[in-house]
């Protein structure tokens, strides 16, 4: 066991999985003699060449589409997108082709592509680098959208993701590549479905994605300390999305708070919310609660931007609501 | 080029030309839907650079204008007839239609719907055959129109910088749909927009087969040989409308007359005829070979072919068959 950074799981899941099969490239920009933006490919130039470590032009569209073409011959690319804002314009050859390529040609031609990426506000990056947009992948059949809380499943996901057949959207965040946890020296692989239960409890249920688990971590204990039990899920798949786990939770908790860093309308906290009254509506002891970013373009101000976003506390003050205490 | 060789070109285009006409006629049967965009005038292009292709070995892509491409990649007839059909039995099992034929077996990577986006998806087919090595190119099929979009730049430049060995065919017809390219496009010559990628590039006439020929194997060597991508432009000429619904009032009965009078067909069947090749006899038995070809197999295969199970609806969105080693799901332990 070592205490890991999610860069550096990141980057022994490029290193090991180029190891094991030589179709795995990464592309990218800066991500080659540069060392990578968040340094998820630091030094594997060096150790692969130019050739498999490939630095791309400022192109989104088309290195994200070169991938996709590659992936259709046998080749499994990694590709870096520098910030999920960049994604849009890589929208085209990833929700028109990569989501569609496999049906279109009635299963004949996968598209075994990953594509990574951070989305969410940091440190005053204002409103063209803050995007979240994990809502317009999920919303896209054909998609895999996994959104990795920490090192374990950085490391676990990416690495399954590489192996999968299916193009895979790995939602990252600027605000987590410095989180560190602990992880086995061995290899492992974790799963690309299934939410996860990080905490469990009794009374009410915070369901979170991406670095906002951290945030319903954080209002469970508040939550502790005034004697309610909160049960803490990860949803960790946004697609296909668990919604067998959100229901059994809900039905043992009656409660539910969901926080998303996103904008609400049309987002991934609507669509659970959706999901629960189909499935377990009468299970529900108070109307769901979501927690959520303001409806504005992120501003560049810091006291603006803090305020524009949920936080610990906002998750503490949505349970206390759903929980019918204020 | 050996007699026969000649003369299977000419079937060739022939049936591509005829099997078009059907689709057309099955199309105002209301057999086929969706959109379809016929290829009628173009044939010497994707007959001709084909023919020096590997075809089988070498990846060839291209827009929604995809049926002759397909057919000449290695595609069978009967099951580009029965994809337009939206039978079970088509090229895509039915899923993708006139716009979206896939053969894999043939290498033939597919027909896309977006303007443009197989520039990209060509120069990744290359990089994967390049990181292969087992010699094979990539051949990308687009029009004029598709030089306007950010994909022609962004690709032009990483094909360049990157050597891939990508050939580049621009079937330029002079129409972006019904947008004529001088209001369009700053230049006319389109080859002349790569120079700025330090890419090599040529022009030539794509009416007749025999240039079209010539002039392909020279850039299929280069790109094959030097692992380095090339861009070859076909001068050429739609005969029909862009699609189904066109009735082509942006250019004029004179224009038109002009370039039919050029149709690749009777070119190379005027050459052969007065190489003492083949004979207005033998070109008919074949026309009827075609038709009854045609008719009594393609067009019988498409009709009696199965639709789709219903139940098949959300097959192939994902992997159906994914190792639950990547997949999972999570087991929640304590529950």
């Amino acid at each position: 066991m070592a205490e890991t950074a999610y860069w550096e799981a990141i980057r022994r899941a490029h290193d090991e999985e180029m190891t094991n099969d030589k179709m795995v490239i990464a592309m990218g920009e800066d991500i080659g003699v540069a060392g990578g933006t968040y340094k998820a490919t630091s030094g594997l130039f060096d150790k692969y060449g130019p050739e498999r470590i490939i630095d791309t032009p400022i192109s989104e569209n088309s290195y994200t589409g070169i991938g996709i073409g590659a992936s259709m011959v046998g080749m499994r690319p990694i590709i870096e997108i520098m910030s999920i804002n960049f994604a849009l314009l890589a929208l085209d050859t990833i929700i028109n082709a990569a989501a569609k390529i496999r049906y279109m040609s009635g299963g004949r031609i996968a598209c075994p592509v990953v594509i990574r990426t951070p989305g969410g506000t940091a440190h005053q990056l204002a409103a063209q680098h803050s995007a979240r947009l994990a809502r317009m992948f999920m919303s896209t059949a054909g998609l895999r959208v996994v959104t990795p809380r920490g090192p374990v499943d950085a490391y676990g996901m990416l690495k399954s993701a590489v192996r999968c057949n299916d193009p895979v959207i790995i939602i990252e965040h600027e605000r987590m590549y410095n989180m560190k946890e602990e992880m086995p020296d061995e290899e492992f692989f974790r799963p690309l479905e299934g939410a996860e239960i990080v905490r469990h409890g009794t009374d009410i249920t915070l369901i979170g994605y991406n670095y906002n688990v951290h945030l319903c971590l954080g209002a469970a204990d508040k939550l502790a300390k005034d004697g309610i039990s909160a049960e803490v899920l990860d949803l960790r798949s946004l697609k296909p999305l668990d919604r067998e786990t959100i229901r059994r939770s809900v039905e043992k908790t009656h409660r539910v708070v969901i926080a998303e860093e996103d904008e609400a309308p049309v987002g991934v906290g609507a669509e659970i919310m959706a999901a629960i009254n189909e499935d377990c509506f009468f299970a529900l002891d108070a109307q769901p609660i979501r927690v959520h970013a303001a409806d504005v373009p992120v501003p560049y101000n810091a006291r603006l931007e803090k305020e524009a976003i949920p936080d610990v506390e906002d998750v503490y003050q949505g349970a206390l609501k759903a929980l019918g205490k204020i | 080029m050996k007699p026969e060789d000649q003369k299977r070109l000419l079937r060739e285009m022939i049936f591509y030309r005829r099997f078009e006409d059907r689709c057309f006629e099955a199309y105002m049967e209301r057999k086929v839907g969706g959109f379809l965009h016929l290829y009628s005038g173009q044939e010497a292009v994707a007959t001709g650079v084909l023919e020096q292709a590997k075809t089988g070995h070498d990846y060839v892509i291209t827009g929604y204008r995809d049926h002759v491409h397909a057919l000449k990649s290695g595609a069978p007839a009967r099951e580009v007839m029965a994809e337009l059909y939206g039978k079970e039995t088509g090229s895509s099992k039915g899923r993708g239609g006139s716009m979206h034929i896939f053969d894999p077996t043939a290498n033939f990577m597919g027909g896309y719907a977006l303007v443009g986006q197989p520039f990209p998806l060509a120069a990744g087919l290359a990089l994967g055959a390049k990181h292969r090595g087992e010699g094979q190119i990539a051949i990308c099929f687009l029009g004029d129109g598709a030089n306007n979009q950010g994909t022609f730049h962004e690709t032009m430049n990483m094909a360049s910088v990157w050597n891939l060995p990508v050939l580049f065919v621009c079937e330029n017809n002079e129409y972006a749909i019904g947008t004529h390219i001088d209001r369009s496009t700053a230049v006319r010559d389109q080859y002349k927009r790569v120079c700025g990628y330090n890419m090599e590039a040529s022009q030539h006439d794509g009416m007749d087969i025999d240039t079209v020929m010539e002039a392909a194997a020279k850039a299929i060597d280069y790109v094959r040989g030097k692992s380095k991508p090339y861009f070859i432009e076909f001068m050429t000429y739609r005969f029909r409308g862009h699609s189904m619904s066109d009735a082509k009032s942006y250019r004029t009965k004179e224009e038109e007359a002009e370039w039919e009078k050029r149709d690749p067909i009777k070119v190379y069947s005027r050459r052969l005829k007065k190489a003492g090749i083949i004979s207005d006899a033998d070109i008919k038995a074949m026309e009827k070979e075609i038709d009854d070809e045609i008719e009594n197999d393609i067009i019988k295969f498409a009709e009696e072919s199965p639709e789709p199970k219903i139940e098949d609806l959300t097959r192939y969105v994902l992997d159906d068959n994914p190792d639950p080693r990547w997949i999972g799901p999570l087991v929640n332990e304590g529950e």
